[in-house]
């Protein structure tokens, strides 16, 4: 009787490998991803909403830069697209086990990364910038001024921002949270001296909330390239991508959104 | 008597037929669950990187050995869970024995609390506590963590208590009083080491669920053992290993404290099934 449920559940095991098995196998098949998003008819679109690169609107629609540039690139391919938001810690791992095609999320290209994805030539560039509180940082206007023991800095978890506070102020503690509204739920609390995000985020604070905050630098501390991140070893996908940006980077249409989401503030209406 | 000692008594040290064929079933059970895990990999093309995970746990510096982040993580760790597991028995009995006083107000209070963290999210309180009780009362993210876990530990704890309580046999109540005995004395002497043994083990269950929910203030820039993974995971994305790793270090430290329990219920005179 014993031996026999043992059995059983063996059976039960190999059964469910063999389920769950050919499923992977798909993607293990030496065909291009490109192939499979045709076939499938529909792109799906990592990334995880930054404001202006992807929001949501007051209808509850997705919005931004990001949402714009992967619409066009599926219209430009013939094919629907589906956004899949994810959480910024977990979107390189949820594009590893496929749970989409491309990450079209603001990301900038970083070496370490580079070792788990490949990335696309760059679409746009983004810069690091530092909003301060008044009360806590009071006059401080240099990089090295936050490069201090007693200086709380609160970064998004994952991101360049929290790479790039590490490397410039490696003497201030760093606060590490998963969502960009707690680290300016922080700054407004008077809990931390500053925020490190990317533009145009500190710059947008800092006018929100003129009488509690500042920017502290006038200029970006770093300039970083935004580029498509899709899984490794498939050049014919790759090879579509950075053709897609030239093309449309030498038409003019990626410098107009960009303008557009990132210096203009048409769409304000939009989200509130 | 030499007979006996070929049947055995129930409990002897020969081991039944049945537990071997447990342990083989239970052998099969892992293999199989490694071995579709590993097939998942596979097929989806991971990399698995080992032998990066030894420098997060343990470093070689200049000056010998220091521990990795991973370590220092599980430090703040059984500091929280230290700190939040005596603060939740001091909550749980307290409210135990407030919800069985005869005031009215201590009884309403009790229970006003227990209802109301046991029926929110953990996360929810925590954030509550970390952006908006925190920043008012000047707390630090430490402590703010630590009330949170043990406030919300505490409403099921008091639970517990009371039902053991609660179990002790009236003609012990009766007893006690008919001594003339004052309430203090009677709960210190009487019901609470009766009714202490019959609650320990669902009270270890408690502690552990204490441990396991302790990774939820990772969410508040906490650097415990869950935060550490996570910042290594983002920095390196070798997620399976680190959170395979992650998981071992708080299967053992709740290993650990099932452990200690059990040897505790042994001394308790035997109590222990």
């Amino acid at each position: 009787m014993k031996l026999f449920r043992l059995t059983t559940l063996l059976t039960i095991f190999c059964l469910a490998a063999l389920i769950l098995g050919p499923a992977h196998a798909a993607r293990a098949a030496e065909s291009s991803q490109l192939e499979t998003i045709l076939k499938r008819g529909t792109v799906k679109v990592g990334f995880d909403t930054f404001k202006p690169w992807a929001m949501k609107d007051k209808k509850g629609d997705y919005i931004g830069f990001e949402i714009d540039v992967a619409k066009k690139l599926a219209e430009d391919m013939g094919v629907k697209v589906e956004f899949v938001p994810t959480k910024w810690s977990g979107i390189i791992p949820a594009l590893l086990t496929g749970k989409f095609d491309i990450i079209i999320g603001g990301m900038s290209v970083t070496p370490k990364r580079n070792l788990k994805v490949n990335f696309s030539l760059p679409y746009e560039f983004s810069g690091m910038s530092i909003v301060a509180s008044k009360s806590m940082a009071g006059e401080r206007s240099t990089l090295e001024d936050f490069n201090t023991p007693g200086t709380k800095i609160a970064v998004r978890l994952g991101t360049t921002a929290a790479e790039a506070a590490k490397n410039f102020l490696p003497k201030a503690e760093k606060l590490y949270f998963d969502e960009e509204s707690q680290t300016i739920q922080e700054l407004l609390n008077n809990r931390v001296h500053a925020v490190v995000a990317s533009n145009p985020l500190p710059f947008n604070l800092a006018n929100e909330y003129a009488d509690q905050l500042y920017l502290p630098l006038k200029e970006d501390f770093t300039k970083e390239p935004i580029s498509f991140a899709v899984r490794k070893g498939d050049l014919d996908y790759l090879n579509w991508l950075n053709n897609w940006v030239r093309v449309n980077m030498s038409k003019g249409w990626l410098q107009n959104r960009y303008h557009y989401w990132f210096f203009t503030n048409e769409w304000e209406n939009q989200i509130q | 008597m030499p007979e006996d000692s070929t049947l055995g008594p129930p409990h002897s040290h020969k081991i039944p037929v049945s537990s071997i064929l447990d342990t083989v079933l239970y052998l099969a059970l892992m293999a199989g669950l490694l071995w579709l895990v590993s097939l998942g990999t596979e097929r989806l093309g991971y990399n698995w990187q080992w032998y990066r995970i030894p420098q997060y746990l343990v470093q070689v510096t200049d000056n010998g050995l220091s521990w990795g982040p991973l370590m220092q993580g599980l430090g703040v760790t059984l500091q929280i869970t230290g700190i939040s597991l005596s603060l939740m028995l001091v909550i749980g009995l307290t409210t135990a024995l407030m919800r069985m006083s005869r005031s009215w107000a201590a009884r309403g209070v009790a229970r006003l609390y227990m209802e109301l963290i046991r029926n929110s999210p953990l996360l929810i309180q925590i954030f509550f506590l970390y952006f908006v009780l925190a920043p008012i009362l000047g707390m630090s993210g430490f402590w703010a963590a630590i009330i949170a876990l043990s406030l919300f530990e505490g409403a099921y704890a008091s639970e517990i208590f009371r039902a053991g309580i609660t179990s002790i046999d009236m003609g012990q109540w009766e007893a006690a009083k008919s001594l003339g005995m004052p309430s203090y004395a009677m709960y210190r002497h009487i019901i609470l080491p009766q009714a202490i043994r019959r609650v320990l083990p669902p009270l270890t269950s408690q502690a552990i669920s204490l441990i396991k929910d302790s990774a939820l203030v990772s969410t508040v820039a906490i650097l415990d053992l869950t935060q550490r993974g996570r910042m290594i995971d983002a920095e390196t994305f070798l997620t399976f290993e680190i959170w395979f790793t992650v998981a071992a270090i708080y299967l053992v430290i709740t290993l650990a404290l099932s452990g200690v329990v059990r040897v505790l219920e042994r001394r308790a005179n035997g109590l222990a099934p």
